[in-house]
């Protein structure tokens, strides 16, 4: 495990990041980096604003300033389509699955934007369940299937920066094994990815470090290796 | 047979297949109508009530083609939809785009108002009597089918209204540009996030369902005559149709179309006295019972 100093190049810096939703104030000053191949998570409680910090990353939240580099460039002030389009892909907690297509044309719906994405063979590989359902409609999969199509849809781009908000939510402990086993592959491919959690004994199978955030701001930073000497004061933060 | 229904006579087959053709050839505008109309309110939630005035400028492109510029029926029938959905377009981003989160109520209001002021404007200009548009020369005469005669126009009418309804559906159920559509009815934010310009396909799609109005509007020139009240005219109907098939439905618009043209065929050799009121009472009655439409669905 690297060490929190030495850390491999950054891809994403977010820097005093501030976000609304119409009036009220949900983002005050997010700051903290993912660096290239890294798994970082943005562990908090319910509400802390980890979700809309992944939804400003990727330009769904409208109302944003302060400054989101992503590999040097700055996003704060792109449309969330010009934003995919460099690289970056989202996988939402409610999952997002289309219920007019079915498993196949949810595969295909996010275009490629750049080269070197999964193929839709090797997608069905790691999650055969899929494949025997590529026909079904989106929605009449199970929730873990559901999942396995949200982050497998993703895949496909090219896109090197995966923001994943809580996939392991309301899902069966064997099914969330499974998605452990799926990050962890796609860390070993050198993908980079940012993943909100609220489990953070599910976070620990995974991450290379974690930002606590409460309040919209990033209060803390815990690499992986050091959790055993924090565990108590990530209780605290989390209130578990 | 029919004894207990006395007043009703049986009448002579001639008239009767004759009534149904009309009432198939209605079937064929009202279908692309509403399909046009149901692909708009799919993509932009917009109830589009400019789509009678545009079914009017595609027939009035015809027309003032030939008559200004020589231009004939085959190159008109590509030109006006072009034309039309180019206006279309620039309304959408003009005018539509900024009702779009408001309830749909706006969206008709500024369409109703939109035809209205599109129609008083060809209304001053050509006033409100019909222009006729003659039938292009290699579709004039009828053929003998042995139990009536069928005028080539209209047959060929039926025909292009088909192949417009099924190109249009298979574009939507069964190509990437239709998923994308789909998708972007269900999720535009989302669609967006992975990386599609959802503004410019909805800009697309409103050009894309004036074409289609407007091409209805070139077949139907030399059927109906060109007048700028042709689309209100027909519009309130297509609206009873689209209720009837269910809001936002490709299929039900298109089946709802030919069945009620065909209805009201029906009623014309039956009982002539109700054709013009059959279809507001089929929809009268399909919003008691099922007020999603036979293929809508709840939202």
């Amino acid at each position: 495990m690297p060490d929190a100093a030495v850390r491999q190049k950054e891809l994403l810096r977010v820097q005093d990041l501030q976000g609304w939703y119409g009036e009220s104030h949900v983002l005050h000053g997010m700051s903290f980096s993912v660096g290239e191949g890294e798994v970082v998570t943005l562990l908090g409680r319910n509400g802390v604003g980890k979700t809309t910090t992944l939804k400003a990353i990727q330009g769904i939240l409208a109302q944003r300033r302060g400054s989101v580099a992503f590999e040097g460039r700055e996003l704060i002030g792109l449309a969330s389509n010009r934003i995919a389009r460099l690289g970056v892909a989202y996988c939402p907690e409610e999952r997002g699955i289309f219920a007019s297509l079915n498993v196949e044309e949810n595969l295909l719906l996010p275009p490629q934007v750049r080269p070197g994405g999964m193929s839709v063979e090797e997608i069905y590989t790691l999650f055969p369940n899929l494949a025997e359902r590529r026909r079904s409609q989106g929605t009449k999969l199970s929730g873990g299937e559901q999942q396995m199509l949200a982050i497998g849809r993703i895949l496909r781009t090219g896109a090197r920066l995966l923001l994943l908000d809580e996939p392991t939510e309301g899902l069966a402990p064997v099914i969330v094994q499974q998605i452990g086993g799926v990050i962890r592959m796609l860390k070993r491919k050198g993908f980079t990815i940012l993943l909100v959690e609220q489990n953070f004994r599910f976070a620990a199978t995974v991450a290379d470090r974690h930002y606590v955030v409460e309040h919209g701001q990033v209060i803390d930073e815990i690499a992986n290796d050091r959790l055993d000497q924090n565990i108590g004061k990530l209780h605290e933060y989390l209130g578990v | 047979m029919l004894s207990f229904l006395p007043h009703i006579a049986l009448p002579p087959t001639p008239a009767l297949f004759a009534q149904l053709l009309i009432g198939l050839i209605n079937g064929a505008f009202y279908a692309m109508l509403s399909l046009g109309l149901a692909v708009i309110f799919g993509m932009l939630n917009i109830i589009n009530f400019t789509h009678g005035a545009q079914y009017m400028l595609g027939a009035f492109c015809a027309w003032l083609a030939l008559n200004y510029l020589g231009i004939g029926y085959w190159p008109a029938l590509i030109l006006a939809p072009i034309v039309v959905a180019a206006a279309g377009m620039v309304l959408e981003r003009l005018f539509l785009r900024h009702v779009y989160k408001l309830d749909h109520l706006y969206g008709l209001l500024l369409t109703f108002g939109l035809a209205l002021i599109i129609e008083g404007l060809f209304r001053q200009y050509y006033g409100s009597s019909g222009q006729p548009y003659s039938i292009p020369d290699g579709l004039t005469g009828a053929r003998n089918l042995g139990f009536m005669f069928l005028p080539n126009y209209r047959a060929w009418v039926i025909v292009a209204s088909l192949a417009v309804c099924f190109g249009t559906w298979f574009l939507i159920e069964r190509t990437r540009l239709g998923a994308y559509l789909r998708a972007a009815t269900e999720n535009p934010t989302l669609v967006q996030a992975f990386g599609i310009n959802v503004p410019r396909m909805v800009t697309l799609t409103y050009g894309f369902g004036a074409g289609l109005a407007a091409l209805a509007g070139v077949l139907a020139a030399p059927i109906y005559q060109v007048s700028p009240l042709m689309g209100s005219d027909i519009i309130v109907v297509v609206f009873a149709v689209v209720v009837i098939g269910g809001m936002g439905s490709i299929v039900g618009a298109v089946l709802s179309g030919f069945v009620l043209g065909l209805v009201e065929g029906l009623t014309k050799v039956f009982y002539p006295e109700a054709s013009n009121t059959v279809i507001f009472v089929v929809m009268a009655v399909v919003l008691l019972v099922k007020p999603a439409g036979f293929f809508g669905r709840t939202a």
